[in-house]
């Protein structure tokens, strides 16, 4: 019997390591030979744990699988009480385009040979045989850009990082993933965690660079625990070695160290304070050399780009967003998770038909798309599709494509007064805007839960101050969650004198 | 607990552990606070001779990053997700019952020196929040029950 439990955060964090061990002593107890497989998640939340075992057909699921369910699997599977047919065949995973999470949940993520049996190396072999510029060539027609947020195309900050004069050069992977919503670059990393190596080793043919760093985040240690086991295995079977070799490097519970030239301030050891750009980190990034900053979706997308090459992502989308963007859909919903698919699904589409709307049951109020930093949209923005620029003129983002879903019992003030109160926790203070500005911020949204509607303007004015004046998107772009709140929600502003005391 | 002869040869081993490496500082805090609980005091002195920084700019990194203690925490830490999407989920409202059920505050440990309770922005497990993290474990979907599991 080969049976699949998750071994990804969220498999864990609701009960996977208990399911093994009970199935390991029932099967022992039953005297049946059991190979337990630890997976990367398929992505539905909801269903997690969710179990699969292989069969003539295909893989079967059984979940959410408590412990109570785990004598079930020994017997008439059909009949088991959470089975869901076979995993393939789920609406959920039907209605995707997996490109860069193909492998993921499908894979066990630390087998090269599995690896290898799913189109792994494939692109990486195929950049082998290229120059450097027909790689580069082949990313920028893809039509790729940075998943960690800025969406500034892939290719051509390759390119300079190529051209740049230098003895070493660095690709630096940020997988800093610090917005509410997100675990794109978590689930990647804990399901196939090649599949990044093989994105930063092309990228370093690519840029002719020898060394790699992904800077993880400490709040992710099973991720910081796989992607150790990868780059060990990964060298010793020579995929990594003088030619390219890299590191885990882990974070410290700064959220700002997700802005790349802070993570790179924080790589050399010093405080995470944000650099004034120019230089370029491509010029002068890592110890002052030319570097690469990619988020891990940007580079575990490129694997795939190289294997089917650029035409066939670049025919995925809408206008100048290209591919596939991995959705997570998050907060209040009923069928959260990762769902990759084409770029141009409306906001609407998402939170109502894949997300199926509030777990609460309640109508959904608003939708946070972007993290911290990005906007808050109300149903009558649910007709925006989901691409860079459609977002942007809609006073938005998209940012890493997290989406938290908020139900009518959300009060949008004290969410723009947690956007001003997270600002000040983790500005890294360099820049007054941002370091004052969310101070004030604070206090300004207090005026206004105090019934003070004087203090409206003051709180625009600032959130202008802030937007214009400050050295990185943590101060610039705080004013979008407290702006389209405010813009959105008037009402939740406007508490009489009387009700707020 | 060792005596600081002991942890002085042990943050020497670490130290030297790291050598080679290119911007060593926060693997050895790491490693240093992975040995002891927190970074003693004893600990900066010696780092900051062995990379040619001056103790305050050893002591800037540390107080920068929020992960660095330089007191011990409890012999129980939760850390609990205050970020939205944990909040859509009433986050607030656990973290609040949380703190009357342990009588302290965010940052604070309970005077028997038992639990510690952090705060946390993202634990990515955005789609099962509330999120927490207790000694290392995750947990999904959690509420103040969370308190019995750290009880002694
Ligand atoms: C405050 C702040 C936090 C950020 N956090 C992240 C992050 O966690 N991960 C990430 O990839 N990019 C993050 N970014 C964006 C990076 O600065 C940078 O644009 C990105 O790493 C470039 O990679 P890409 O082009 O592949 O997206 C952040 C930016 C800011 C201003
Ligand atoms: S918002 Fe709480 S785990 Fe991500």
């Amino acid at each position: 019997m080969k049976i699949y439990i998750p071994l990804d955060s969220v498999a864990v964090a609701l009960g996977a390591d208990a399911l093994v061990a009970a199935l390991e002593a029932e099967a022992d107890r039953r005297g049946v030979a059991v190979q337990i497989i630890r997976n990367g998640s398929r992505g539905m939340v909801w269903l997690e744990p969710l179990v699969e075992v292989v069969s003539d057909a295909g893989r079967l699921g059984f979940g959410p699988l408590t412990l109570a369910d785990v004598p079930g699997l020994f017997g008439d599977l059909g009949a088991h009480p959470k089975a869901l047919g076979l995993v393939e065949d789920l609406p959920w995973m039907k209605g995707q385009t997996r490109l860069t999470f193909a492998r993921v949940g499908v894979i066990d993520p630390l087998s090269l040979d599995d690896y290898r049996a799913h189109g792994g190396f494939v692109g990486l072999d195929r950049a082998k045989a290229m120059s450097k510029a027909q790689i580069v060539a082949e990313v920028t027609d893809s039509g790729l850009r940075g998943r960690g947020g800025a969406g500034f195309p892939t290719g051509i900050k390759w390119k300079t990082v190529s051209e740049a004069a230098g003895d070493q050069k660095y690709i630096v992977c940020n997988a800093d993933e610090g917005d509410s919503a997100t675990f794109a670059d978590r689930m990647l990393m804990e399901g196939d965690p090649f599949c990044l190596i093989e994105g930063m080793a092309i990228a370093g043919l690519a840029c002719g660079a020898t060394k790699g760093y992904v800077y993880l985040r400490s709040e992710y240690p099973v991720a910081i625990r796989i992607m150790n086991d990868a780059v060990r295995i990964a060298r010793e079977a020579g995929v990594l070695g003088p030619h390219f070799d890299m590191e885990i490097r882990v974070g410290a519970g700064a959220y700002v160290c997700g802005e790349e030239t802070s993570l790179l301030n924080s790589l050399e050891g010093k405080r995470g304070v944000v650099r004034a750009k120019p230089p370029l980190p491509a010029l002068q990034g890592f110890m002052g050399r030319p570097t690469v900053v990619n988020n891990v979706i940007s580079l575990a997308s490129v694997p795939v780009i190289m294997e089917k090459g650029a035409a066939h992502y670049k025919d995925f989308g809408l206008g100048r967003s290209r591919g596939t963007i991995p959705l997570q859909i998050a907060g209040n919903v009923r069928f959260g998770g990762l769902y990759e698919c084409a770029f141009g699904l409306t906001l609407g589409e998402i939170v109502n038909q894949i997300g199926g709307g509030t777990a609460s049951g309640r109508p959904v109020k608003a939708v946070q798309v972007g993290g911290p930093l990005g906007a808050w949209f109300p149903p009558s923005l649910f007709d925006t599709p989901f691409g860079y620029e459609e977002f942007a003129g809609k006073d938005g983002l998209i940012g890493h494509a997290g989406l938290t879903i908020a139900d009518d019992s959300t009060d949008m003030l004290a969410m723009a007064r947690f956007a001003m109160e997270f600002c000040a926790i983790e500005s890294c203070g360099k820049c007054t805007p941002c370091r004052v500005g969310a101070v004030r911020g604070v206090e300004t949204i207090d005026r206004l839960a105090r019934g003070d509607t004087s203090a409206i303007p003051i709180l625009t004015d600032l959130c202008n101050t802030m937007k214009l004046g400050s050295l990185c998107a943590l101060g610039g772009f705080t004013p979008y969650p407290v702006m389209s709140a405010l813009t959105h929600f008037p009402d939740d502003f406007a508490r009489s004198k009387e009700a707020a005391v | 607990m060792l005596d600081s002869s002991a942890q002085t040869d042990r943050i020497a081993e670490i130290l030297t552990a790291h050598r080679g490496l290119d911007g060593p500082l926060l693997p050895i805090l790491h490693a240093i606070q992975a040995e002891f609980g927190h970074l003693p005091q004893v600990a900066i002195p010696q780092i900051a001779a062995a990379l040619t920084l001056s103790k305050a700019e050893v002591h800037g990194v540390i107080s920068f990053y929020h992960d660095f203690r330089e007191a011990p925490a409890g012999r129980h830490v939760i850390k609990l997700c205050r970020a939205e999407s944990c909040q859509t989920m009433g986050a607030d409202a656990v973290a609040g019952r949380i703190k009357a059920a342990l009588g302290i505050d965010w940052h604070e440990t309970t005077p028997d020196g038992r639990v510690t309770l952090e705060p946390v922005f993202c634990l990515g497990l955005c789609a099962c929040g509330p999120a927490a993290m207790v000694d290392g474990r995750l947990v999904g979907r959690c509420d103040e029950t969370l308190v019995a599991e750290v009880s002694e």
